[in-house]
């Protein structure tokens, strides 16, 4: 089957005033009809600047260049008003604080209707039903009441729940969620993951879930995808990339996440901080907090290339790598 | 160490309420209980970690650990001292053993003092009888310690990353030579490389400074990675403390239960075989508790008296505490066999 969405060489960059930096540098990947996407980094490696892209959201001093192909539509090159056709109805985004992204005039009701107004073209009274019918779905008690809140009335997990439900209200091809359950508890954190699951098996939806938390990814991704000052480092299967990681920054990301099976021991971090988008280092961006650099990383920028089972790394390393204590 | 521990913090029926505004203009003040019946001790040279969600009375409790919030009732015993009846005098001179690092380092660093000014202002109140060479020469003494290079002493807060404006924050609290730490979610907004240099950054200075750390946060793996004994609460009382090892291999309690399947772990197959406790909504408001037990409402085990009877803070085998009526049925019924 053709991927929901192909993204070929998206570059983004943003003008600072005496400079050029590229938060996103020739991004390249494939999104699968229901599949999750999980897209790792840490600050400034891009992973959400080049969503926020594809969304028409960036900030004004951005630009953005490459292709994201939606069916035969490319998003990145639709004007404001066309690109206000497909947002909302085929690609939806949540955020990391829901509290920011809703309207805190407007009832529940009314904003959630709105998209269904606008873009299924329903009456009020219908959209109105629809919403509640919604709001159930993502789990909101009494949701005929709830419908008439306003934000402020609710809980931080109870707004994430809204979002999810507007995001949903058109059944989109793709549902972006940036840091989603950052902000939250972890047993709401638990149930909102536990949603995703649920909602991407019954509508078919595909995720893409952006964060820096590996035990978020772990729980609910297919694929994933770690990035590194603005490039993919290395992509696969979930499994691969836990059990087999082949880029040195994706087995340092690991072994630097505490797991609460683990007894207290001390972790084996990566050295040294994610670099500054202005400052780049030559050759590959992670050479100096690289265990494993050679002469040949501080002068070349490896290639993302392909191995086994669909996996891609970046990296001149061949061979195991033994990690700090940890062999 | 085979002695007996001393208890370096005895923390005896210790309540805090907050009066807030109850909304409209002629409403009247509402009372909100943000800690009540809280009894724990803290043992010389251990890492006491206190989880919690949101609104649970976690960082209320460090604060009135510290005399920085004052507890309605109850007694805070520094080696026997009890600090809430302290003149603020004595107090003050107190304040060189207790110390405290945020979460947020950059928001807790002044950002018109330079570096070194940040790091030597508590010596200037707290050890007045430093000259200013003592002082300089003590600050780079601590900058060394904590992993910041000599030369960064005269810039200004904004000049670093996050992790390093942290290094700065816990030298700060190094300096005084304080014996106990609260680390209120210190690693919190840090990333993740950068959040397993600070947790290993603390566990050295502690060893190396024989410090007494508290280790407030919401993330339970951390938790447990750097703890030697966890302190659950739930709504302003304690549920549950025990080592980390009894929290996470036997909890006794459905909350600490219900909380370890909640939190993620970074292993894919075991991430998929497990299931989690599906604990029912959120935390209700510290305005308007639950009668009896205040996690009645989310737990999955309970019964009419639940609701009726506040279960009392029992003192278990090796001293672990537990407040649950109901926890030896439970752990009769559904043996923890694995669940994380």
């Amino acid at each position: 089957m053709a991927p929901v969405l192909t993204v070929k060489d998206l570059s983004v960059r943003f003008a600072l005033h005496d400079s050029v930096v590229t938060a996103v540098n020739n991004l390249n990947f494939t999104l699968e009809a229901g599949e999750t996407l999980a897209v790792v980094g840490e600050s400034g490696s891009g992973k959400s600047q080049a969503f926020l892209a594809l969304m028409g959201l960036l900030a004004k001093n951005g630009s953005v260049s490459g292709q994201a192909l939606l069916g035969d539509v490319d998003l990145l090159a639709l004007s404001k008003t066309e690109l206000n056709q497909y947002r909302g109805r085929d690609v939806a985004m949540i955020f990391q604080d829901p509290m920011t992204s809703l309207n805190p005039a407007l009832r529940l009701k009314q904003q959630l209707a709105e998209v269904l107004v606008l873009h299924k073209g329903q009456d009020q009274k219908q959209a109105e039903t629809s919403a509640i019918a919604m709001l159930e779905r993502v789990g909101i008690p009494e949701p005929a009441k709830r419908a008439n809140a306003y934000p402020h009335q609710l809980s931080g997990g109870m707004r994430q729940r809204v979002m999810i439900a507007m995001a949903l209200l058109c059944q989109p091809k793709i549902l972006i969620a940036d840091e989603p359950t950052t902000a939250l508890d972890v047993t709401v954190q638990a149930q909102m993951l536990d949603l995703f699951k649920t909602l991407t098996d019954d509508f078919g939806t595909s995720l893409v879930l952006i964060t820096h938390d590996l035990g978020v990814v772990a729980g609910v991704a297919d694929r994933m995808m770690v990035m590194y000052g603005g490039r993919p480092v290395e992509k696969g299967t979930v499994d691969d990339l836990f059990y087999d990681p082949r880029h040195p920054y994706t087995l340092g990301l690991l072994h630097s996440t505490p797991h609460i099976a683990k007894r207290a021991e001390r972790l084996d971090p990566i050295q040294g901080m994610p670099p500054s988008l202005e400052n780049l280092p030559k050759g590959c961006s992670f050479h100096p907090r690289c265990a494993f650099a050679f002469d040949r990383c501080l002068a070349e920028r490896p290639a993302l290339t392909a191995l086994d089972n669909g996996r891609e790394k970046a990296c001149f390393h061949e061979g195991p790598m033994r990690y700090g204590k940890v062999a | 160490m085979n002695q007996t521990p001393v208890n370096l913090l005895e923390i005896r029926n210790v309540k805090k309420t907050f009066s807030i505004s109850g909304g409209g203009f002629l409403s009247r003040p509402l009372t909100l209980t943000a800690l009540e019946d809280i009894n724990f001790t803290i043992r010389k040279g251990e890492t006491l970690g206190i989880v919690g969600e949101s609104g649970s009375g976690k960082s209320t409790l460090g604060r009135c650990i510290l005399q920085l919030l004052t507890p309605d009732q109850g007694q805070v015993l520094w080696l026997g001292q009890d600090l809430t009846k302290l003149p603020a005098e004595e107090m003050r001179k107190r304040r060189q053993d207790l110390q405290i690092i945020f979460q947020d380092p950059l928001a807790s660093l002044n950002p018109r003092m330079t570096v070194g000014e940040i790091i030597a202002d508590p010596l200037r109140t707290l050890r007045p009888e430093l000259n200013k060479e003592q002082r300089r020469e003590r600050v780079l003494k601590t900058m060394a310690a904590v992993g910041l290079l000599p030369e960064m002493i005269n810039r200004y807060p904004h000049e670093f990353s996050g992790g390093q404006a942290q290094r700065i924050g816990i030298a700060r609290a190094l300096v005084t030579e304080p014996k106990l730490i609260v680390c209120d979610e210190p690693v919190s907004a840090l990333d993740v490389s950068i959040q397993a240099q600070i947790l290993n950054l603390l566990a050295e200075l502690k060893d190396a400074f024989g410090l007494t750390l508290i280790f407030i946060s919401h993330n339970l793996s951390v938790v447990r990675h750097v703890s030697d004994r966890i302190l659950v609460l739930y709504l302003g009382r304690i549920v549950e403390l025990a080592t980390g090892d009894e929290i996470y291999l036997d909890p006794r309690h459905p909350y600490t239960r219900a909380l370890l399947t909640a939190v993620p772990i970074p292993d894919p197959r075991l991430a998929r075989l497990r299931t989690i406790d599906g604990l029912k909504g959120e935390i209700p408001s510290p305005i308007n508790p639950p009668s009896g037990c205040t996690f009645r409402t989310r737990c999955r085990f309970a019964e009419a008296q639940c609701a009726e009877q506040r279960p009392p803070l029992e003192t278990l085998e090796s001293g672990r505490l537990v407040a649950c009526l109901r926890w030896r049925e439970i752990e009769a019924a559904e043996p923890i066999a694995g669940t994380v």
